[in-house]
This record gives C-alpha cells, structure tokens and sequence, in this order.
C-alpha cells in the first residue's frame, strides 16, 4: 500500500528527494528516519532561513502566481485550505499516508501535507482547482462520475489528482497498473472498483485527444 | 382524494424508478468544488484545537491556561476539565483553544499546562483471565436442553475466535464549525447560532443544541452539504460541538472550526467493539445442527458494552447455551458501526458452523443450506436461493476444495459467511411545490452521506410526477426542511423515498384538480407520464406538463408527504439477507492472505438505483475485506497507549489489496414487491466471515483471530491444528 508508482518514475525534483520517494526506496516498514538520508537531502538543498514569523511568499498555482503570508511551519495542504480558500484538496492523515492532499508539484505527484508551502515556492503546484474551469468536468473527473467512483467524495480530489499524475506517466495503463500505481491513496467507503474502470477510461479519452487539461 | 394510492409503479411500467442513473452530487465531487463542513470558511474565522490527555488512566492535579492565553493570536482558551476529574482513556479532551491561525491554536494548546496523577490502566480484551475485575460476568441464556444435545450429538466441533476493536477511520475528522453570536441586553437582541456540523442527522442537530445551551430552536441554522464519511459514529453535535460554542461565545461570536486531529479521531473518534467466543457447535453426521454453546467476551471502552449476541441469523437452533462478558478498558469509547454487532456476530457463528462442516467432512455450502431452517422462517427460502446464487457466481463446485486439501506454498480456499438487517424506513415528511412555470422543488430535511440519497429522492420524485431528472430541484441538508430522519441503522431510503412518494402524489394529484376540468374528466381520471398530463386509456387526450402547471395561475401547489413510520403500506419493509463467498490464495511461507475474487449476494427489496445499489454493496465488501486483512487497534499493554492512532500503522485497504468483486443484487419480481428496504448495513456484515473461513478452507487449520496478517496466519500454521 505504499506509494509504488513513484518508486519507478525518475526523480524530477531538484534536490532529488521526496516523502515519496523515500517511502518508495525504504518501504513503509523501512522506519530508515535515522540512517542519514534527512542529512543528505538537508546538504543537498540547504533552506533558506525564513520566519519565525509569517513570511510573504507567492505559489505559482496553477499556472498563476499566489501571494500568501504564512509561518514557515504551515504545510502546503493547510497553505491551500486555511489561506488560499482552495480546498479541493483535504487534510485527512496529515502525514503522508491517505494521499486526500495530492496535487502534483513541478511535474510530480506528492502529498501536500508532507511539503512546506515555503518549500513550494517557485514550483507550477496543479491542484483539482485547476484541472477545469466553470462547470466543465476534467475526463478524470468525468470518468469518476461515469463509473461511480465515489461515495462520501472526500478522498475523491486526491484520487483524482493522482490519477492525472498516473495518466500523465503512464498513458496506456492496464488493470494491473492502476493497482500498482494507485495505492498511495485510501478510501474508507471502498470505491476502488469504479475508480479501477475510471482511471482506464480517463486514460483511453486523454489519449484520444480529448483532454483539456 | 379518499384514498390516494401511493403504491409503486409496477416494475414493467417503471420510466425512472430502477434506471442506473449516475449520482446528482457526482460532479461537484469529483472536481473538488463540493464544499464540505471543514471546508467551510466563514468570515472572521478562528481555529481550534484542543489538548488530550496523554494516560490511558489518570487524575488531573491541575490545569492552567494562563501561558496559552497570553500566546499573541489566540481569541479563547476553555478548560473542559479541571483539577480532579479521572480520565479513563487516552486522548480525553482537556482544554481547547481558538485562535486566528491553525498553527496559533496548536502551539497555544501545547503551553497549557497539565498536572496528571498517573493511575493504574487496563487496556488488552483478548484474554478475559487478565481481565480480573474488569470483566462483569454476564448472564446465561438458554434454550432447550443444550447439556443433552450435546451429549446426544453425532459429532461437535469446538474453537476460539476473535474479532478486535476497529476504529471508523471517517476520512473527514469528526467536529464542525460553531457560531454562537451573544445576544444583548441593551438592544434585547437574542443569541443566534449558526453550525455546519459534519453529521448523519442534520435535522435533530438543533434540538439538540437547545437543550444543551439553552438557545431557542428559532435561532439555530444547522447546515451541511457533504459529509467525509460517518458510518456510525457521527449521530450526535457531541462534546467538540459545545466546546467550539464556548470558544465561539467567549471569542465574541466569531465562528470556530473545531475537528479532531487525526491521533485524536483515531483515538475518541468511534470504534468497533471486538468479541471473542469459545463456541461448540453439536449436531448430526448429515450436518443438522442440534446444540450451539457460546461463552462471548469483549470490550467497547470504559463503559461495558455487551458483545455480540448469538447463533447469528439461525437463531431457531433447538439447544443452545450463551454467556455474553462485557470488559470494561481504558480505551475510547464505543460508537454504532454499520450494523453494530452483526459482523462479530456473523464472523464468529460463521467461522464455527465451519468448523462443524469440517469435522464431519462436509461441505459448508451444503450445512449451511441445511441449517437455513433454522433462520427467521421468512428468510429460509431466500437464504437457500442467495447460497445457490453465490455458489454459482463464486464457481464453489469447482474451486471449494476439502479444507486442507490444497497443494503448494500458495493454497486457494473459499468461504462463507451470512448477513441480516432490518432496514425498516425512519419517519420522514416531505414536500413538494409545482410552480405555475412547471419547476417542481422537492424538499425534505435529509443529508446525502454519499450513499446516493439525493439521487433516489430526485428519481422518485421523477417518477411520480412523470418528469426528467433534471426537471426536479432537491433541497436538503438544513434544519428549516421537512423532518427526516438521522441516516443510520439503513433506515434513510426508505423514508425519504415512501415520503417523497406521497408528497409528490399529493402534489400531482392537485394538479390534476386543476386541469380535469379542460381536460374534460375527473381528476381520477389523469395521469402523468413523459412529461404530460393525460387522459388515462386516451393519451391524445393530454396536456404538455408546462401547460398543464400554467392552469395554476398565480398560485403554486406546496404539498406535504408524511410517513409516520407505520402509514407506508406496500411502499416500504424490512428484512435484508445477504450470502457472501470469498476466494482467497494464502502464501503458507509469507503467510500473505491474497483476495482473488469475492462474491456478494444481496437483497434489499424495491432497489431505486442498481448503480447506486451496486457501490453501496462494493463499498461495503471493500470496507469489509480492509478489516478482515489489515485493521486492528493496537494497545500498548505496559504504557495503555494506542499504538497506531494514525493511517499508516492502522491500515486500510487500498485499491491493489481488494481482488475483483461480483456484486449480485437479487432483483427478482417477489424481492421487489416487499418495497424498499435499506442496504448500507446488510452488505457489510459477513466478509470477516467469508475470508476467514476461506483462509481456513486453504490452509487447513483455523486462524483463530482476525484480521488475517501474516502473524496470525502463521501463528495457526506454526500451532498446528488450532
């Protein structure tokens, strides 16, 4: 149940680390915390010192730049739902477990509770915000409502923007695939079948074109 | 109108009523603008959070506040508990703080200061010998003569099983946000609060809160539009709803969004009752049972919660014997889990019949069938037609293997396990207003907890009304509605769709009233059907809905549809069956238990949407299949914390643990004219059953305690015969 996909998907972010990406490398029984590799991502990137105090900064969200004034210490998700009043994206673990936070963050999927949103800077973040204007429905989206994915909804904006981040990396998915890459995100009123169905539609209709995302 | 007939349509003549509509709300979900109560944000905003008690069981020595309320940001600072009170579990909620940021709240919730005499704590409810005084010895129940049955017994089988405490796990936490406006006297002005809960009864939320703090029901507003999953354990405002009044009231009536953080739900948030039992099961050598003993033990937290009753479902068994122990633990306090009781109940009575099928090399399918006599008599036969159907769909006369008869590290196995609800319909009202422009609104203080409510209504209003989908307009989801019903116990569809049914009867009928006259007929005479209002045996002779509605004039219809629990007639009943089968490979080295397929068998009378249906009963048996592999609420024996209050060590299942589901509604002519009857519980109650039993089919001993993990699995392989 830990997140597999990633654990093929080449490492795009710039310091080469991410909780993903480690819980990919370790395995969720890894409990790695103490063999150095906090150490080597802190060498890699060094953090520029910011706060205590509430810091202006601008996400580049969905493609426009955001100003937002928050403590260093305010996650992406909480950044997204407590100042920005975009809440597409939900807080449910608040720690990199449930995926109810994924959005995708300069090309890659992540949990948005597991990132700093001073750390998010300078990086295109796509939340469910984006993928579709007015009422237009994304063929993710779509493809939810087509084959039920979806009870209470509120894993459904995380499922959702993993699917995008699935699709964008894996265009012609097979069954198998999307159990493989889809397990870092969790539903508690099990609609994993219609998701199954949902994500190979998604991906048969963004292959024909007929994507506006 | 004497007698207005509310009943169904027949099936054949149904236009909406059994279509496979999509959810209405889909949409707004799946694009991330549905707008949840935690996701409201409300002008002036505060945040809340609160402080828990860390021990498992103490006395608060002392409680100051006064470093939290100097913090810069925070509004409010409330201690719940003061010096004295003895906390019985962890995660007790203390103090709590509202301030202007989330991060405020929490840091200001950190510097209060909390003086605990630590005192001595019991936390572990599987072995009722530690249990001492903890366990209140429950009494007998006894039917026949189970010492004689026993005696007289061709063959009896004995085992241990247990099922542990499971936590709800609702993805949105419990808690709300809670305005609560002071009134003054100086302009006579009275208090005025305003909530959006995250609950499962929108409309006895108000009523609630007056009684608590004593403002007048006028002055309440209760809204919620979606709600992030309850399942049980979200019924009431609960104390986080009066904790944010006091923060709100103190903060001068800004709004306060108060919801448990995820340890905390994990914690107080709700749970599943385990239940342990030592059964011995006696009968004849063709599988006839004659005598069930069981010696049942469990906790629900502190307060004793009896565990589940049994035989489940064959409670005609001639002989039997039950003690039922409760155990009182320094743990969260119990909440209603989709059918409270029936999944330990079914586990536990379905694991053993298996066992006797075993020892008298018999095959379940076949014991089960024989022993559905011993059901409610009128279930028997539905019971022996859903064992046939799952029997077919789980192709058991191929696969079903004697147990232990499989070859190889990897064995397959199929098992069994049963399920009953009632699902009678709760008391609702309804209305529904036919505008002179022919827009209908139907009305009816109810909420949608992803179950497909909102669909239903809007389906059965169509139909009545002979209408499109998208000609009806839902309200619900308010206090100032029509009465319905809390959603639990299976209860909403049945009493939203009898009261929508006749409230859009109702309606339908006064229109007919209006156009008899320039239709030259009585209203008797009428019916709607395509969006027309016509001549019944004469369809030329009609009236386009729009037209028809134009006859009104100035003035609307607004009619009430009241089902007061007992005037539903034919509309509604109760009385749900289910058979469940799963098919499963266990790695005998690894001891990975692998769902291959699983098969649900289900009925649940009239169904409105097999769509909706269908998810309800895929939902369930995937929720089931996470509890039958991977949940369990670990306790730490020497400290009395819980282990895993979070999401990665108390796991749920994902999309690649659940192997493919069949889903198989039982539709026939005869189920459908019962009624309506309610299906979230009855599908989730037998999968531990089923899995369990088919683990056990595979590898030839019993894994006595659920969920099927590697420990347990090997623990029986390494135990030899369990």
């Amino acid at each position: 149940m830990s997140s597999k996909k990633d654990s093929e998907l080449p490492a795009k972010s710039p310091t080469g680390f991410s909780r993903r990406g480690f819980i990919g490398r370790v395995g969720i029984g890894g409990g790695a915390l103490g063999t150095g590799l906090l150490e080597n991502e802190a060498i890699a990137a060094p953090p520029a010192v910011a706060g205590p105090g509430a810091v202006p900064i601008t996400l580049t969200l969905n493609g426009k730049p955001v100003k937002v004034t928050v403590e260093p210490r305010v996650t992406l998700v909480d950044a997204l739902r407590n100042y920005l009043d975009m809440t597409g994206a939900k807080r449910v673990c608040d720690r990199g477990t449930c995926g109810a936070c994924t959005v995708i963050m300069a090309g890659k999927t992540v949990y948005a509770c597991s990132i700093l949103a001073v750390d998010a800077v300078g990086k295109n973040i796509e939340t469910i915000e984006g993928l579709a204007t007015g009422n237009a429905l994304h063929p993710i989206s779509r493809a939810f409502v087509d084959n039920d994915g979806q009870q209470c909804g509120y894993c459904t904006p995380g499922f959702v923007m993993a699917c995008k981040g699935f699709i964008d990396e894996h265009p012609n998915p097979t069954e198998a695939d999307v159990n493989h890459g889809l397990g870092g995100n969790l539903c508690r009123c099990g609609t994993y079948m219609g998701i199954r169905k949902a994500v190979l539609q998604a991906a048969k209709e963004m292959k024909g074109g007929k994507s506006n995302g | 109108m004497a007698n207005p007939d509310y009943s169904w349509p027949p099936m054949e003549k149904r236009k909406v009523i059994g279509q496979r509509f999509k959810r209405l709300d889909g949409p707004q979900k799946s694009s991330g603008r549905a707008k949840y109560s935690s996701d409201t944000r409300p002008k002036d905003l505060l945040y809340g959070a609160y402080l828990t008690c860390p021990h498992a069981h103490a006395r608060i020595k002392s409680v100051d506040t006064s470093e939290a309320e100097k913090l810069k940001g925070v509004a409010s600072v409330h201690a719940i508990e003061k010096a004295g009170t003895e906390i019985q579990y962890q995660g007790w909620e203390v103090a709590a703080v509202a301030a202007s940021t989330e991060e405020i709240a929490r840091e200001a919730a950190r510097l209060i200061k909390v003086d605990y005499e630590v005192l001595p704590h019991f936390v572990e409810d599987h072995d009722l010998g530690k249990a001492g005084a903890r366990a209140r010895q429950g009494g007998e129940r006894v039917v026949g003569d189970p010492e004689k049955a026993f005696q007289e017994a061709e063959a009896t089988s004995e085992g241990q099983y247990g099922i542990p405490v499971i936590n709800h796990c609702c993805l949105e936490p419990h808690g709300q946000i809670f305005q609560w406006k002071p009134g003054a006297a100086s302009d006579g002005s009275q208090d005025q609060i305003m909530v959006w809960p995250s609950t499962q009864n929108v409309p006895a939320y108000a009523t609630d809160v007056t009684q608590r703090l004593k403002v007048p029901t006028n002055n309440i507003k209760v809204k919620m539009d979606y709600i992030g999953g309850g399942f049980g354990s979200k019924f009431n405002p609960d104390a986080w709803a009066y904790v944010a009044a006091e923060l709100s009231k103190k903060a001068g009536g800004r709004p306060v969004l108060l919801y448990l953080d995820r340890a905390t739900e994990q914690m107080i948030g709700g749970n599943r009752p385990s239940a342990y039992s030592k059964i011995k099961v006696g009968g004849k050598k063709d599988g006839t049972i004659t005598a069930f003993d069981a010696f049942t033990w469990g906790t629900g937290g502190f307060a004793p919660v009896n565990p589940a009753a049994q035989p489940y479902i064959l409670t005609r068994i001639a002989n039997q014997r039950e003690t039922r122990t409760p155990v009182s633990t320094n743990a969260g306090t119990q909440r209603a889990w989709r059918a409270p009781g029936n999944q330990q109940a079914s586990f536990l009575t379905c694991c053993a019949i298996e066992d006797f099928a075993a020892k008298i090399g018999k095959d379940p399918m076949e014991v089960y069938k024989l022993n559905a006599q011993f059901a409610p008599e009128a279930r028997v036969e539905t019971y022996r037609y859903q064992l046939d159907k799952a029997a077919e769909l789980s192709n058991w006369k191929t696969l079903w293997k004697a147990r232990g008869s499989a070859t190889g590290v990897v064995k397959r196995g199929l098992g069994v396990g049963l399920a009953a609800w009632g699902g009678m319909g709760h008391a609702s009202q309804c209305r529904t207003v036919i505008n002179p422009d022919g827009s209908v609104s139907v009305e009816i203080g109810t909420q949608d907890l992803g179950t497909g409510t909102r669909t239903i209504i809007t389906q059965v209003a169509a139909e009545t009304l002979g209408l499109t989908m998208n000609q009806v307009k839902l309200v619900i989801g308010t206090n100032d509605l029509p009465p319905d019903g809390g959603s639990g116990g299976s209860t909403t569809v049945g009493g939203v769709s009898t009261s929508t049914r006749m409230a859009a009867t109702n309606a339908l009928y006064k229109l007919f009233e209006t156009v008899a006259p320039a239709l030259g007929t009585e209203p008797d005479n009428l019916e709607a059907v395509d969006g027309q209002i016509r001549v019944k045996g004469t369809p030329s002779k009609n009236l386009t809905w729009v037209a028809a509605c134009k006859k009104l004039g100035p003035n609307k219809i607004s009619e009430m549809g009241v089902f007061n629990g007992r005037n539903g007639g034919t509309l509604l009943t109760q009385g749900a069956c289910g058979v469940q089968v799963a098919d499963v490979s266990v790695d005998t080295e690894t001891g990975i238990v692998k769902m291959n397929r699983f098969v649900a068998v289900q009925d649940c009378g009239l169904v409105i949407n097999p769509r909706l249906a269908e998810s309800q009963v895929f939902g369930a048996v995937i929720m089931g299949i996470s509890t039958a592999l991977f949940e369990r609420r670990l306790m730490d024996a020497a400290t009395g914390r819980t282990l895993n209050p979070d999401m990665e060590w108390y796991k749920l299942a994902g999309i690649g643990d659940i192997g493919n589901i069949v889903v198989h509604m039982d539709i026939r002519k005869e189920m459908d004219s019962r009624g309506v009857i309610g299906l979230g519980e009855p599908p989730a109650v037998p999968i531990c059953a089923a899995v369990a039993n088919a683990v056990a089919n595979a590898i030839g001993v019993r894994v006595p305690n659920i969920p099927m993990t590697p420990e347990h699995v090997l623990g029986a392989l390494e135990g030899g015969k369990a």
